[in-house]
């Protein structure tokens, strides 16, 4: 997701002189040193202060350019957070907060560097757009809607590196604020969002083999979360599942089940997200996501014991 | 001979400020203030008294206007709590009407007791202290990177260089040689609380922590307008940022209200109105 961000944003920032990134110690390479090295002026480093970074993008955008902020998830959104409130989403300035390592990627990293609850804080920001793609070509459908859009702030939840594609055969495109159905199937739904849907996939096999059809919904704008397509997947499943690597409170799970109240839904919902506590576990992305209970065997046999 | 050049242009400009009348404009912004205090119940009169010079120079002198009579440089008030003299400077200048000043703080007007970005004249929401000079960086290096020749003033409180962002702020406006951002801190010596110089003392000196920054520091005395004038526009040609450490008195005008911490926020009543007004009206 890094690297294609970075590809995407030189390609992007090549064409449109508004373009700048604003990193505080923290940069992918790749094509962003590319882009440092041909547009030198465009590219700033604030060092280790998350504050100034967030701040000086916002008067970058009151003055007419069209500034992204780059750092780890925790650092570009919980360092800065009153700047992210009060100068970008108060004044609704057309700003991309990156958030690199969204959830527990940096798992051996301990908690200081896991946004766990990253979702859910964002998305209780008036005016803030959250974002958070699923895999390397969902990113760069993002970082161009990101690009050249004019609703507002938005925090982009990225990955690491490494993801592998899921939606390359999609049966919808990838369109802002839109649900998108990346797998078809008749009998359950999957919601999910973000590096985790890696597991939804497995997870949907796992059902297929049980003769359940399982369809894949990428929910990749959780703010404005799409409604009116979530109604229509409570109504169409008998069971939704919804699967996110996010604080159980305020996380997509809890509006999925308040929409489901308010129409008086029949469906099945079934939910995983993280726990609601600090885990101390430093191995593997997937070794501590088992240890929040999102195994994909343990998953499986809670939704297929309905 | 860019010095001279320079020089000449100061001489040219200081004969542009006039004392005299910048007394008279603020001696208006003061009791115009006083007469707003008397429709709510709080508003931060002693903060806007101790920067009311500064922004007067600012307005009527520094800043430079195009051929339409629009300002080419930014005000960038920091210091959100003070912003009742610059919406007093806008009504006089006819950005803000008399009716949006009489609305202030109502619930039909559009002016509160902190400014809001795209309100006219304002170029930034602030109010939560330690903001406005991330704005300003980012605004003035936006215009650099541009290839215009605006500059950025920006008002801030003495008390917000406690806040770590301020010097975030200041370390990164070095960093980038930001020679088109002019800074002025109002020095009254006082947070909200009490007197820095006794509960603060690490905050002082002052001039040797801001040059160490990478910017040029100027100490002016903060209720002369044409001191502030002068050291303003000594920062045209600068490379890097300045900051005028402008010494002023908070409350400045009003014998009761100057360096007594109740009047950061407290109206005056009807009584203490009246002789409020007084003082200001006689003042020499």
């Amino acid at each position: 997701m890094r690297n294609k961000f970075a590809d995407t944003f030189y390609e992007l920032g090549r064409q449109d002189p508004r373009l700048c990134i604003v990193v505080a110690d923290i940069s992918p390479a790749g094509s962003i040193e590319k882009f440092r090295t041909e547009f030198p002026q465009r590219f700033v480093n604030t060092g280790v202060a998350e504050q100034i970074m967030i701040g000086m993008t916002a008067g970058m955008a009151q003055r007419g350019l069209r500034p992204f902020a780059y750092t780890i998830a925790t650092f570009s959104l919980y360092r800065p957070f009153e700047m992210i409130r009060d100068d970008l989403c108060y004044q609704n300035l057309c700003v991309t907060v990156v958030g690199i390592g969204g959830g527990l990627t940096y798992s051996t990293l301990g908690a200081t560097h896991h946004a766990q609850e990253d979702v859910s804080i964002a998305c209780a920001v008036p005016n803030l757009t959250v974002i958070a793609p699923c895999d390397p070509l969902e990113t760069e459908s993002a970082t161009r809607w990101c690009a050249d859009q004019e609703h507002g702030p938005v925090y982009l939840r990225l990955g690491k590196a490494g993801e592998p594609s899921f939606t390359q055969a999609a049966p919808q495109p990838w369109v802002f604020g839109k649900l998108r159905r990346i797998r078809e199937g008749s009998n359950v739904c999957i919601l999910s969002y973000g590096p985790i849907m890696k597991r939804a996939y497995a997870v949907a096999e796992r059902l297929e083999a049980t003769g359940r059809s399982t369809a894949i919904v990428s929910v990749h704008t959780l703010k404005p979360l799409d409604v009116k397509g979530i109604v229509e997947i409570l109504k169409k499943f008998p069971s939704v599942v919804v699967i996110e690597e996010c604080a159980p409170n305020g996380g997509l799970a809890m509006q999925v089940k308040a929409i489901a109240f308010d129409i008086g839904a029949q469906t099945r919902i079934h939910s995983f997200a993280l726990r609601d506590e600090f885990i101390h576990c430093y191995g593997s992305h997937d070794d501590i996501l088992d240890a929040h209970g999102l195994g994909v065997g343990e998953m499986a046999g809670r939704i297929l014991g309905e | 001979m860019k010095l001279e050049r320079s020089r000449e242009r100061i001489e040219e400009r200081r004969n542009a400020f006039d004392p005299y009348a910048a007394k008279q404009r603020c001696r208006r912004y003061r009791k115009r203030i006083l007469e707003i205090s008397q429709q709510v119940s709080a508003l931060h009169v002693a903060p806007a008294f101790s920067c009311v010079e500064i922004v007067d120079a600012l307005y009527n002198g520094v800043m430079r206007r195009d051929a339409k009579c629009e300002y080419r440089d930014v005000f960038l008030m920091s210091k959100g709590h003070g912003c009742m003299i610059q919406y007093v400077v806008l009504e006089e200048q006819g950005v803000l009407s008399r009716a949006d000043i009489d609305a202030y703080c109502k619930p039909h007007g559009r002016l509160g007791a902190h400014p809001d970005y795209e309100t006219p004249g304002i170029a930034a929401s602030t109010g939560s202290l330690g903001h406005g000079l991330g704005l300003a960086v980012g605004q003035a290096f936006a215009e650099r990177l541009k290839g215009g020749d605006t500059r950025l003033y920006c008002v801030l409180s003495d008390g917000e260089f406690q806040e770590g962002s301020t010097w975030e702020a200041m370390m990164m406006a070095g960093n980038l040689g930001l020679g088109n951002l002019v800074a002025l801190m109002d020095n009254n010596d006082f947070s909200g609380l009490e007197r820095m110089s006794e509960g603060h003392k690490a905050f002082y000196p002052l001039v040797d922590k801001v040059r160490a920054f990478g910017w040029r520091a100027i100490e002016v005395a903060g209720h002369d307008g044409a001191a502030i004038f002068e050291a303003a526009a000594s920062a045209a040609d600068s490379a890097v940022p300045t900051l005028l450490i402008c010494r002023t008195t908070k409350g400045k005008g009003v014998s009761f209200m100057e360096n007594v911490p109740i009047w950061h926020y407290r109206s005056p009543n009807p009584r203490e109105y009246v002789q409020a007004l007084m003082e200001i009206e006689t003042a020499p």
